[in-house]
């Protein structure tokens, strides 16, 4: 008990002196505060301000002026004239396989390395970890030749190889997420008792049924919180469609809105609705799992 | 808003804290079907992890000492050390793409970061609207580094940005194209990474903080100590594995530093990036793999000191008998 109220004195170095003053003593650190959160919104809010306003209004009475109309015209116009429901649908195609499929294979592995004793099990996991700390351009150059000189039918692939198809991004994008994902499942398994298997091994219980029964069960709150993690990254990604996905239309939106300044030449009003139109899936599910995420992020860096 | 590995475990499921039985022996009482399960269960990650993280980076060792437009494999030939004699001495944007590299990484580490830090111990006071101060300074994680660069374009823009604006040099010859003028484009992104590392460092640390045990700091205090000298002698070096982890994520964030420059203009003039380098080598009309491979080799190298210091800080203790 003593302990919590010296937590909610936060950190307040007496805990007889936050009577009274305290409220006072943290005006310097609001406003130092205010000042930078309003830094922090203004790119945001201008590209909002900005797509908001119809060029026209814009033209007339120039960016810097709230004068003319506001309304949603430029959205309308940008998801219809960017194709962006084909972007979008392309995003969907890539991250949804690519995050279960992730999350599926570094269960697996951590389940092997976490709670069954073998000799190679440190070794594994550093070279998981290792792998997902690599910068992507060092593997880059293999990885598209590999794409390239893989032949394979013309029914599957129009390219008569893997570049260009959903496949190899998808398949890239497991293996590099992966790493992370094992090593954080595997932390977590760790931490679960070791009587929970034990006991199932005494029931006669297969390797199996142990994964499968027990420990899976039990690890749905790091599921969720990895899972809203690793649907942004993937979302987010920029660097491996642009790699592999050579035709436009195949791009997911991410790496798609790069050719939305061409497209969208000089009308920024545009440009701006695309951006916040690229937003609103983040967005969204920040707003909903906002503790997953946070939990993701933090579950990664709990063990050091 | 924080939580962590064993906060989100269930209390019944948590491992006692009293020490372990002996677990050695249980591999013995495998079945002949619970080993076929175990060795697909690693067997396969692991082929893949491999053909795919690892043999490519082995393959960029290989093609760095070849020379190969990319097209024939029997093309191949070896080029000895020629590629990196190239980019030492022939190609001019090698050591501007070294330094932007060491100045992304300094930035990150004198300002980003700290200001990351500063914000997560001013947030982590009991002050009033703290969960939308965090909000607000978190927001910028969720988005892509593409997508920042666009934001920013709009805000950086010579004749319409607001930055001109602001500074009134708008529709004036004084105005400046802040991520087309190669003396400041650099700076600017700069700022732009700024923005999203900085919420990413104080999530990490609001984090790290909660975990520091509170009678630390109560000690602290009955001996005398105030507020900056409890913060810098006791709170900050308790936190030492986020320290590590932060260390590592920003050395690792500016060896990667790409989609940012490449979205603003390729990472040319002025953005040169090794990263960036790597990928105009390797796609476009001139392929040079050995080139390209050659500088993601020296991307590797250098990156290979965080990873080693990171895992043997996390996995050291462990190896030991």
């Amino acid at each position: 008990m003593s302990i919590a109220t010296a937590r909610t004195a936060g950190n307040d170095t007496t805990i007889l002196s936050r009577s009274g003053s305290r409220p006072k003593r943290h005006y310097g650190t609001h406003i130092f505060l205010v000042a930078m959160a309003v830094m922090w919104l203004v790119p945001l809010g201008w590209a909002l301000f900005t797509a908001l306003r119809p060029v026209a209004s814009t033209n007339e009475h120039g960016y810097f002026s709230v004068a003319g109309d506001f309304n949603f015209d430029n959205f309308v116009q940008a998801w219809t004239q960017g194709g962006f429901a084909t972007y979008f649908w392309n995003s969907v195609i890539i991250t949804v396989p690519a995050v279960l499929l992730t999350l599926f294979l570094a269960s697996l592995m951590a389940f092997a390395v976490s709670r069954v004793n073998w000799k190679f099990n440190i070794t594994l996991l550093i070279m998981f970890t290792a792998g997902n700390l690599l910068p992507p351009q060092v593997l880059a150059a293999p990885l598209f030749e590999m794409a390239k000189h893989l032949e394979v039918p013309y029914s599957f692939s129009d390219s008569g190889n893997l570049l260009n198809t959903y496949i190899v991004v998808i398949a890239i994008h497991v293996a590099f997420q992966m790493g992370f994902c094992t090593f954080v499942l595997s932390n977590y398994m760790k931490a679960l008792s070791p009587d929970l298997t034990e006991a199932a091994l005494v029931d006669g219980a297969g390797i199996w049924r142990q994964y499968r029964e027990i420990i899976m069960p039990l690890c749905r709150p790091a599921f969720a919180a990895l899972g809203t993690l690793e649907v942004i990254f993937i979302y987010n990604d920029y660097f491996w469609p642009l790699l592999f996905i050579q035709s436009g239309n195949r791009l997911p939106i991410t790496t798609a809105i790069n050719n939305l300044q061409g497209q969208f030449l000089s009308n920024y009003n545009l440009l701006a609705a695309g951006a916040v139109i690229t937003v609103i899936p983040t967005l969204v599910i920040y707003l909903l799992l906002q503790r997953q995420f946070v939990a993701g992020l933090t579950l990664g860096s709990s063990k050091g | 808003m924080s939580s962590t590995a064993q906060e989100l475990i269930p209390p019944e499921a948590r491992e006692p804290a009293r020490p372990r039985a002996i677990k050695g022996g249980r591999v013995r009482r495998l079945s002949g079907r619970d080993k076929l399960v175990l060795s697909l269960m690693v067997g396969i990650p692991t082929l893949i992890e491999l053909a795919l993280v690892w043999l490519p980076t082995l393959m960029s060792v290989g093609l760095s000492f070849t020379r190969w437009n990319g097209l024939d494999l029997a093309d191949i030939h070896s080029a000895g050390t020629e590629n990196y004699q190239f980019i030492a001495q022939d190609y001019p944007p090698f050591w501007p793409a070294l330094q932007h590299n060491m100045l992304w990484l300094l930035f990150l580490a004198l300002i980003a970061t700290p200001l990351g830090l500063l914000l997560a111990v001013l947030l982590d006071q009991n002050i009033r609207g703290s969960k939308i101060y965090q909000s607000i300074f978190f927001a910028p994680v969720m988005l892509s580094l593409a997508l920042i660069g666009i934001i920013w374009q709009l805000f950086y823009q010579r004749d319409n940005g607001l930055l001109n604006f602001l500074l009134g040099t708008a529709g004036t010859p004084n105005a400046v194209d802040w991520f087309g003028d190669s003396s400041v484009n650099i700076w600017a992104a700069l700022i732009a990474a700024t923005w999203r590392h900085a919420g990413y460092v104080m999530l990490l640390y609001l984090a790290g903080l909660k975990g520091v045990d509170p009678s630390l700091k109560e000690a602290a205090a009955i001996d005398g100590a105030n507020a900056v000298q409890t913060f810098f002698r006791v709170v900050f070096p308790a936190m030492r594995p986020i320290n590590i982890v932060i260390v590592v994520i920003t050395i690792i964030e500016s060896l990667r530093a790409f989609d940012v420059v490449y979205v603003i203009n390729r990472g040319t003039n002025g953005l040169e990036m090794l990263s960036a380098l790597v990928i105009q080598n390797l796609v476009g009309e001139g392929q040079v793999i050995g080139v390209g491979s050659a500088l993601a080799v020296v991307l590797l190298v250098i990156s290979l000191v965080p990873i080693v210091f990171y895992l043997s800080r996390t996995f050291g203790k462990e190896n030991q008998p």
